[in-house]
């Protein structure tokens, strides 16, 4: 295995345990862009340049701002709430990262590599000609998606007069 | 297969795991409705990396890309969708911990 893609691979664990155990969710927010940022670069090494930007563009820049906006709506905790919290994350967490490693290092160490064999190799095709031409019917499920998304927005984000 | 790309599957498919563990932690042991969210995101991401993995060995990423692009549209809509539905939960409720939504009665 390539250096790079073990590092890849490491960082972005390191990045997602990050994630899920600091105790602000605007670093968490963070830690989740990083990590997408990361996973863009492993799909970089994997030959997928359209799924990268797309990564890198939406999950890691777009989705950050969501969720940094939804958390601007919420309210800000007192400092002796925020110590409060840090301890109750840290008894739950802590032993996340042990659960990491040990669980990597058995997988590591005790499972067998299997014996498979793949389908045969695809016919190469580029990826803007099998969306348009192949694989019409995810367009039209991607169109629907976002009108359901844009009208789930008009619909929660609307300003009420209470 | 040659031996070198079915060690990258089994390594790839190794760290795939520890997300999704760290996912499925994240979603079952934080009482925030945001970071429930976020535990979400990570399990996409594993599934994502898995997709892209797959269409790298059998030589067909141009469909893996198309697959991965519809996921990230869906992603993004329910990320959105959540982030309004915690909006509305922490305007009427002032928490967004799923524990005190006690209003919520069927």
């Amino acid at each position: 295995m390539i250096t790079i893609d073990l590092l890849l691979l490491l960082s972005l664990v390191f990045a997602a345990l990050w994630t899920v155990m600091t105790v602000r969710l605007i670093r968490s927010i963070v830690g989740l862009a990083l990590t997408s940022a990361i996973l863009a670069a492993l799909m970089y090494r994997l030959h997928s340049p359209l799924a990268e930007v797309f990564e890198l563009s939406v999950c890691s820049g777009l989705i950050s701002v969501i969720f940094i906006t939804t958390v601007s709506f919420t309210q800000r905790i007192s400092k002796e709430r925020l110590r409060v919290r840090r301890k109750e994350r840290f008894a739950k967490f802590w032993y996340l990262p042990l659960i990491v490693i040990t669980s990597g290092l058995l997988l590591w160490r005790y499972l067998e590599i299997p014996g498979f064999d793949l389908p045969a190799q695809a016919k190469v095709l580029d990826v803007r000609h099998l969306i348009w031409n192949v694989r019409h019917l995810d367009l039209l499920g991607q169109v629907v998606i976002l009108l359901v998304g844009v009208f789930g927005v008009v619909v929660l984000f609307k300003e009420t007069k209470e | 297969m040659s031996p070198d790309l079915v060690y990258l599957f089994w390594y790839f498919c190794i760290f795939v795991a520890l997300l999704f563990i760290i996912g499925i932690y994240c979603i079952l042991l934080s009482f925030n409705l945001i970071r429930a969210v976020i535990g979400l995101e990570i399990l996409i991401k594993a599934a994502t990396l898995l997709i892209i993995l797959a269409g790298y060995l059998c030589n067909c990423t141009a469909l893996a890309q198309a697959i991965v692009i519809t996921l990230i549209v869906i992603e993004i809509v329910v990320m959105v969708v959540a982030g309004g539905m915690a909006f509305w939960a922490f305007r009427y409720n002032k928490t967004i911990d799923p524990r005190r939504l006690s209003n919520l009665k069927g």
